[in-house]
C-alpha cells in the first residue's frame, strides 16, 4: 500500500508517530522571510487566544544569526529572532517542531533535506512549485525512514483550527473567523487543493460545527503525503469525528483510502469527492490542469473510477461537486442525532485591532501626514519630476539644467539660463588638490573611507570662506544695487563694518590680466539675458576698486553671483521675494556644491586608483608653540 | 506541468549523450529530423527550392546519411506507424526525402484522433537479429525496471516473458537486480554490454530526471571500428522527462522540444499565454477545447478550475464548454489584464447571434488579492465593451479570499459603465451555483 504501511499505522504499530501533527503549543521555524504568511500565522494565533506566537524563528539562508524581524502578536510588536541556518535556529528553539519553508523550487530541496535531517523538526512544509520529481522522492524516502511528516510540495499548507496555521492557509482574519476557524470543530478535512481547501473550510463552517484539521498536500504528482496518510492520521484522533477527503484525477492515491476503507481501518463517516470528470471531454486533446499531478492517464485514474471506487468502500460520494456540501450536511446531522457527536460550542473570537495599512487602504482611518513633498512624486507608473514623467525627461532631451530647473525650482526655466546654469556646473567643477574641499577628500580617500565619505569630507568644507564667496557675493550685489547705493558708498560701507567685498579680488589675475572665464561668462550673459543690471552694478564695483589696487578685479564667483541674481530676476519666473527667498535658500550654493562634487569625486577615485597610502602632515610643517603643564585641578585651587 | 513527452530523435540524441557523459559509453545512434519549415506570413508554403537547401543542409551536415540503407517515418509521439504504412525501410537518401516530400504536412487520422505530420526521423536501416524490450518508469517509491528478451511488434503477446524488478528510491541499481531481469539473455558477450548499458541507463534516467524511458526493441550490434565490439542500440524509443527539473538540465536539454500531443496545436492565443505562464511567478493556463462554444470559463486555482470544467459537462453542457482557463498564486494586475485580454479575444470571436456567458469563477482564496486580480480582468473587459454587447455576453462572478468586497464591487461596477449584464457572488453562494446560472441564462434564448 503506497510507500508507508497505512494499516499498522492506524493501529498505531509504526514508527510513524501518528495523530495529530499540530497543538495549541505548536512553534515553527520559517525559512526565507516572508512579511505577510508570518503576520497572517500570528493573526491567527491571537484570535485562537494561543499563549505564546507560533513563529518561533526566521531563517534567512546566508545571512549572519542575530537579528530579528518585527510582528504583530496582537496589539503589540514582537521581535522575531533570525537565522543565518536551520541548524542554528533548530538549536535556539528546539520545542519549534514544525518548518514552513519558503525556499524557491530551485532550493527548496537543499533546506528541505537539512530541515529533514535536524531531529528537533518533525513536520516539514514545502510551499514551493515546481520541484523536480526526484527530488520529492528522495524527500519522501527521507523523511518517511527518519518518522517525519512532508506537507507539500505545491502547497499553501494546512490548519488546525484553534490551534496552529501554516503560513497563508485560510487567507485573511475575516475568513477565518467567518470559517470558524479561531476554534476547534470536529471534522478532518484533506484535498490536494490549497485553494478548495479554503473553499470547503467555508462549506464546512455552514454544515458542521467547523473543521478540527485541515490538509493541502499539493498537487505535484508526487505529494510528501498522501490523502491516504492524512485520512489515516484522521482516525486516530479522537478529535475528529467525520472525515472529508478532496481527490483529483491522476494518480492512484484514492485507492490507498479504498483499501484502508475495505480493510475495516477507518470507522469513522467520510464524504468524498474526486475531481475531473470533464476530462472525459479533453481526451483528444490532453489539457494540462493546472495542477501537475492532475493528468488524465490511464482508466483507472480518471475522476469517475475513482469516485466509484471510493463509493464501493463506503466513502459517501456525491453526483457532483455540487451535492458535497448536501453530502455533508446529512452525515454530521446523523452524527449528531445518533448521539455520536456533540457539536462544539461557539465561541467569540477575541478581537484584533485593524491593521493601519489596510484599515488606511480602506478608508476606515484617516491620519495627518509628516512629510510633504512638492517636488516629485513616484505614486504612478514611474516617477516624476515636478509633473513631468522620467520617460518623457529622457525621450525629449531634457538637459541636466532643465532638470535642476524643475527639482529646485519647480519651473521651467528658459533655455538661456539653463545653460548659463550649466556653464556654471562645468567652470566650478574643480580648482586642483589645493583647495579646502580637494585636501578633505584627498586626505579621505587616503584614510581608506569610501567614496561616500570622502566626498563629504569635501564638500563639508563648503560655507562662507570656501564656495561660499559666490552666496555673498549675489546677495551683496542684489542688496545695493536695489537699495540704489553707489559702489563707491557699498565699498565704503562694507569696509567700515570690517567685512570683505566678496567676489572682488584675485591672487594674481589684474586689470591687464583678465580671468579668462569672467570674459567668457559675461559675454554670453550679455548676448542671451534680457537684463545684466547686476552684472553692471558689479562691473562698476569693479571699477572702483581697481582704483585701490591693481587685482582688485571681478572674480569669477562675484561673476557667477551677480549673473545668477540677473538670472532669477529676469527670467519671468520669480518676483521680488521670490529672488530674495532663492538666494536665502542658498540654491546658489547649491550650484557649486553640485558642480564641485565632480572634481571631488575625481579627486576621490584617483587616489584611490594609485593605492595611496595614509596622509600624514609632515612635521616639519606644523610650528610648535610649548605651553607649560597646567596644574590638574586648575590653576585657582592653587593659589 | 511536470512529466513531458520527448520526440523519438530527441530522445536518442539525449540518450546518446548522456549515457557518453554518465559512463563514458558508446551508443551507436545517428539520427536526423527533418521538419516543416514555415512558409512566409501569407500561409503559403515555402518554395521547392527554399525545401531543397534544407535537405542539402541537413546531409550536409550527416554525410552518413550517403554511407548506408535508411529507415525513415514520422516523429510525432505515436506509436505502431508500422501498422500504418508510415515507415519507409532501407532506403536511399533521395527516396528518404521523396518519401518525406510526399507526407510532409499531410493530415492524418491516429487512433481517432487528427493531425499534421510535421515532423520526420531518419535514421541508418538496421539489419538485426535480436530484439529486445527495455523500459525503466518512474514511480513513487521506486523505479521500475522491465526487460524482455522478446521485443518488437511481439511484445504486446509476450508480456509474460518481460522481467521487472523495482529498484527503491534510495537504493541504487545492484548487480542482483540487473541479473534478474537478464536471466533469459544466455549469451555471455550479448548479457554483459547489456548489463553495462542498463546500468548506465538506469543511472543516467535518475541523474538527468527521465519520467519514462522505454525502447523496443532494443538491439545489439558489433562496432564499425576495427575492435567489432559489442553495442547496445535502441532501434526505437520513448522519453518522458520532468519538465520541473528544467533549470537543473539546462545545458543538457537547451536543444530540447516538449511538443504538443499528436493532433494538437497550440493555437497563437494560448501560446501567448503560455508565454506569460512561463515568465511569470503566478501560474497562468489556458486551453481551448471548442472555439465555437458559448461557456468561457476563467476561473481561479487549480484545484477550482477543474470542478468549473466538471460542473459544466456534469449538467450535460460539454460541448458548449469552451475553454479549460485557471490562474493562481497571486498574478499581478498587469498579469491577469494581459491573461482576461487573451481570452476574451477568443470569447468573442465567432459572434453567432447566441447568447454567450464568462464564468468568472473561484473558491475564496488563501492569500491571492482578489480585488487586485479582479482590477486587470476589469481593465480587459472595458476593452471589450462593443464585442462583449455584440455577443450577448453575461458575465457570472463568484470568488472569495482577500478583500473579495472590494472586488465584486469593481466587476459590478464595471459591467454597469459598460452596459454589459451580470451577477456577482461572494462565498455565501456554492461555488459551482454560477455554471448553472449561467446555462440558465443560455437555455432562455
Amino acid at each position: 500500500m503506497g510507500d508507508l504501511d497505512l494499516s499498522a499505522f492506524v493501529q498505531n504499530k509504526t514508527g510513524v508517530p501518528c495523530g495529530p501533527l499540530f497543538s495549541k503549543q505548536t512553534q515553527a521555524i520559517v525559512f526565507n522571510y516572508k512579511k505577510q504568511p508570518i503576520q497572517r500565522m500570528l493573526d491567527f494565533d491571537f484570535v485562537c487566544e494561543r499563549e505564546a506566537p507560533s513563529v518561533a524563528a526566521i531563517v534567512a539562508p546566508g545571512s549572519r544569526s542575530g537579528g530579528f524581524q518585527k510582528a504583530f502578536f496582537g496589539r503589540s510588536e514582537i521581535a522575531i529572532p533570525v537565522y543565518g541556518s536551520i541548524a542554528d535556529a533548530a538549536a535556539a528553539h528546539p520545542k519549534a517542531d514544525v518548518l514552513v519553508n519558503f525556499a524557491s523550487y530551485r532550493s527548496a530541496y537543499e533546506s528541505s533535506v537539512t530541515a529533514v535531517e535536524e531531529p528537533s523538526v518533525n513536520v516539514v512544509v514545502i510551499i514551493a512549485e515546481g520541484i523536480p520529481e526526484r527530488q520529492a522522492k528522495l524527500l519522501i524516502h527521507m523523511a518517511r525512514k527518519r518518522g517525519k511528516t512532508i506537507i507539500g510540495p505545491a502547497t499553501v499548507g494546512g490548519v488546525q483550527a484553534g490551534a496552529f496555521k501554516i503560513g497563508d492557509t485560510a487567507g485573511t482574519l475575516d475568513n477565518i473567523i467567518t470559517c470558524k476557524l479561531h476554534r476547534p470543530g470536529s471534522v478532518g478535512f484533506v484535498s490536494k487543493s490549497g485553494g478548495l481547501s479554503n473553499e470547503m473550510y467555508n462549506v464546512l463552517s455552514r454544515t458542521t460545527d467547523g473543521l478540527y484539521e485541515g490538509i493541502a498536500v499539493g498537487g505535484d504528482a508526487y505529494p510528501g503525503t498522501t490523502l491516504s496518510y492524512h485520512v489515516a492520521r484522521f482516525q486516530t484522533m479522537d478529535e475528529v469525528k467525520m472525515i472529508v477527503i478532496l481527490g483529483e484525477l491522476g494518480g492512484t492515491d484514492e485507492y490507498d483510502v479504498v483499501k484502508l476503507m475495505e480493510a475495516g481501518l477507518i470507522t469513522k463517516p467520510v464524504v468524498g469527492w474526486v475531481s475531473g470528470t470533464c476530462a472525459k471531454w479533453f481526451n483528444s486533446s490532453e489539457v494540462q490542469f493546472g495542477h501537475a499531478g492532475a493528468k488524465s492517464g490511464s482508466a483507472d485514474e480518471s475522476a469517475e473510477a475513482k469516485n466509484d471506487a471510493l463509493r464501493k468502500a463506503g466513502v459517501i460520494i456525491p453526483q457532483s461537486f455540487e451535492g458535497l456540501s448536501d453530502c455533508i450536511d446529512a452525515t454530521f446531522k446523523k452524527l449528531v442525532a445518533e448521539g455520536k457527536h456533540v457539536p462544539v460550542p461557539e465561541r467569540e473570537p477575541r478581537t484584533l485591532p485593524k491593521d493601519f495599512g489596510s484599515a488606511l487602504k480602506q478608508g476606515e482611518l484617516r491620519v495627518s501626514t509628516n512629510i510633504v513633498c512638492t517636488t516629485t512624486d513616484d505614486r504612478g507608473e514611474e516617477p516624476k519630476y515636478c509633473g513631468v514623467p522620467i520617460s518623457d525627461i529622457i525621450q525629449d532631451n531634457y538637459s541636466i539644467g532643465e532638470v535642476i530647473s524643475l527639482l529646485w525650482f519647480k519651473t521651467l526655466l528658459p533655455q538661456w539660463a539653463t545653460k548659463f546654469m550649466e556653464i556654471v556646473l562645468v567652470t566650478a567643477a574643480d580648482h586642483g588638490p589645493n583647495v579646502s574641499g580637494a585636501h578633505n577628500t584627498i586626505v579621505t580617500a587616503r584614510a581608506g573611507r569610501d567614496l561616500g565619505a570622502s566626498l563629504c569630507s569635501g564638500l563639508l568644507t563648503i560655507g562662507p570662506r570656501f564656495g561660499g564667496a559666490v552666496d555673498m557675493a549675489a546677495i551683496n550685489f542684489k542688496h545695493f544695487c536695489d537699495a540704489k547705493i553707489s559702489p563707491p558708498d557699498f565699498v565704503e560701507t562694507l569696509k567700515k563694518k570690517g567685512q570683505r567685498v566678496e567676489g572682488i579680488g584675485h591672487r594674481i589675475k589684474t586689470a591687464e590680466n583678465r580671468d579668462k572665464r569672467v570674459e567668457l561668462l559675461s559675454a554670453y550673459a550679455k548676448e542671451t539675458f534680457p537684463s545684466i543690471k547686476y552684472l553692471e552694478y558689479a562691473q562698476q564695483v569693479e571699477a572702483y576698486t581697481l582704483q585701490k589696487a591693481n587685482n582688485l578685479v571681478l572674480n569669477i564667483d562675484g561673476c557667477i553671483g551677480a549673473l545668477f541674481v540677473d538670472m532669477l530676476s529676469s527670467c519671468g519666473e520669480f518676483n521680488e521675494e521670490e529672488v530674495q527667498e532663492i538666494l536665502e535658500l542658498g540654491a546658489l550654493n547649491g550650484i557649486f556644491i553640485l558642480s564641485r562634487s565632480i572634481g571631488l569625486i575625481g579627486h576621490a577615485l584617483d587616489q584611490k586608483r594609485m593605492r595611496q597610502p595614509l596622509y600624514r602632515h609632515p612635521q616639519e610643517d606644523v610650528l610648535y608653540i610649548a605651553s607649560d603643564a597646567p596644574p590638574r585641578g586648575g590653576r585657582k585651587t592653587q593659589e | 506541468m511536470a512529466r513531458k513527452k520527448v520526440r523519438e530523435a530527441d530522445g536518442k540524441r539525449l540518450v546518446k549523450k548522456v549515457l557518453k557523459q554518465q559512463a563514458g559509453l558508446d551508443v551507436p545512434i545517428q539520427v536526423v529530423q527533418l521538419k516543416e519549415l514555415q512558409g512566409d506570413d501569407s500561409g503559403a508554403p515555402p518554395p521547392p527550392a527554399t525545401i531543397k537547401a534544407y535537405y542539402d543542409q541537413v546531409l550536409e551536415e550527416n554525410l552518413w546519411l550517403l554511407d548506408q540503407p535508411l529507415v525513415v517515418k514520422p516523429d510525432m509521439l505515436f506509436g505502431k506507424r508500422g501498422k500504418s504504412d508510415l515507415v519507409a525501410l532501407n532506403k536511399s537518401w533521395d527516396e528518404v526525402v521523396e518519401f518525406v516530400s510526399a507526407r510532409m504536412g499531410t493530415e492524418l487520422e491516429v487512433s481517432g484522433v487528427k493531425g499534421r505530420i510535421t515532423t520526420f526521423i531518419v535514421e541508418p536501416f538496421v539489419p538485426h537479429d535480436f530484439e529486445f524490450y527495455l523500459c525503466i518508469q518512474a514511480h513513487r517509491a521506486h523505479e521500475l525496471l522491465s526487460f524482455g528478451d522478446c521485443g518488437g511488434v511481439e511484445i504486446e503477446s509476450n508480456w509474460d516473458r518481460v522481467r521487472s524488478v523495482q529498484v527503491p528510491v534510495e537504493e541504487s541499481l545492484t548487480e542482483e537486480m540487473l541479473e534478474a531481469v537478464l536471466i533469459d539473455v544466455r549469451d555471455k558477450g550479448q548479457k554483459a554490454v547489456l548489463n553495462r548499458f542498463i546500468n548506465a541507463a538506469f543511472q543516467a534516467f535518475r541523474d538527468f530526471d527521465f519520467t519514462l524511458l522505454e525502447s523496443n526493441p532494443l538491439t545489439i550490434v558489433p562496432s564499425t571500428d576495427k575492435t567489432g565490439e559489442l553495442q547496445v542500440l535502441p532501434l526505437d524509443i520513448r522519453v518522458e522527462l520532468d519538465s520541473y527539473a528544467t533549470f537543473k538540465n539546462m545545458q543538457l536539454w537547451n536543444d530540447l522540444e516538449f511538443p504538443e500531443a499528436w493532433g494538437r496545436s497550440k493555437i497563437h492565443e494560448e501560446k501567448v499565454v503560455q508565454n506569460l505562464d512561463d515568465k511569470s511567478g503566478a501560474s497562468l493556463k489556458l486551453s481551448v477545447l471548442n472555439p465555437r462554444g458559448h461557456i468561457w470559463t476563467m476561473v481561479a486555482g487549480g484545484g477550482a478550475s477543474v470542478i468549473y470544467a466538471d460542473t459544466v459537462v456534469d449538467l450535460g453542457w460539454g460541448d458548449e464548454l469552451a475553454n479549460y482557463a485557471e490562474y493562481s498564486g497571486n498574478p499581478k494586475q498587469e498579469e491577469t489584464y494581459l491573461y482576461a485580454r487573451t481570452l476574451l479575444s477568443l470569447a468573442t470571436k465567432y459572434l453567432d447571434g447566441k447568447r454567450r456567458v464568462i464564468i468568472v469563477g473561484g473558491g475564496v482564496a488563501n492569500f491571492t488579492d482578489v480585488a487586485a486580480t479582479f482590477t486587470g480582468i476589469i481593465q480587459a473587459l472595458k476593452d471589450f465593451k462593443g464585442k462583449l454587447q455584440e455577443g450577448k455576453t453575461k458575465i457570472f462572478v463568484r470568488r472569495g479570499g482577500p478583500n473579495y468586497k472590494a472586488g465584486l464591487r469593481l466587476m459590478q461596477e464595471c459591467c454597469l459603465e459598460i452596459d454589459v449584464p451580470v451577477e456577482v457572488y461572494g462565498p455565501d453562494t456554492s461555488m459551482t451555483k454560477i455554471v448553472e446560472l449561467g446555462i440558465e441564462y443560455l437555455k432562455g434564448q
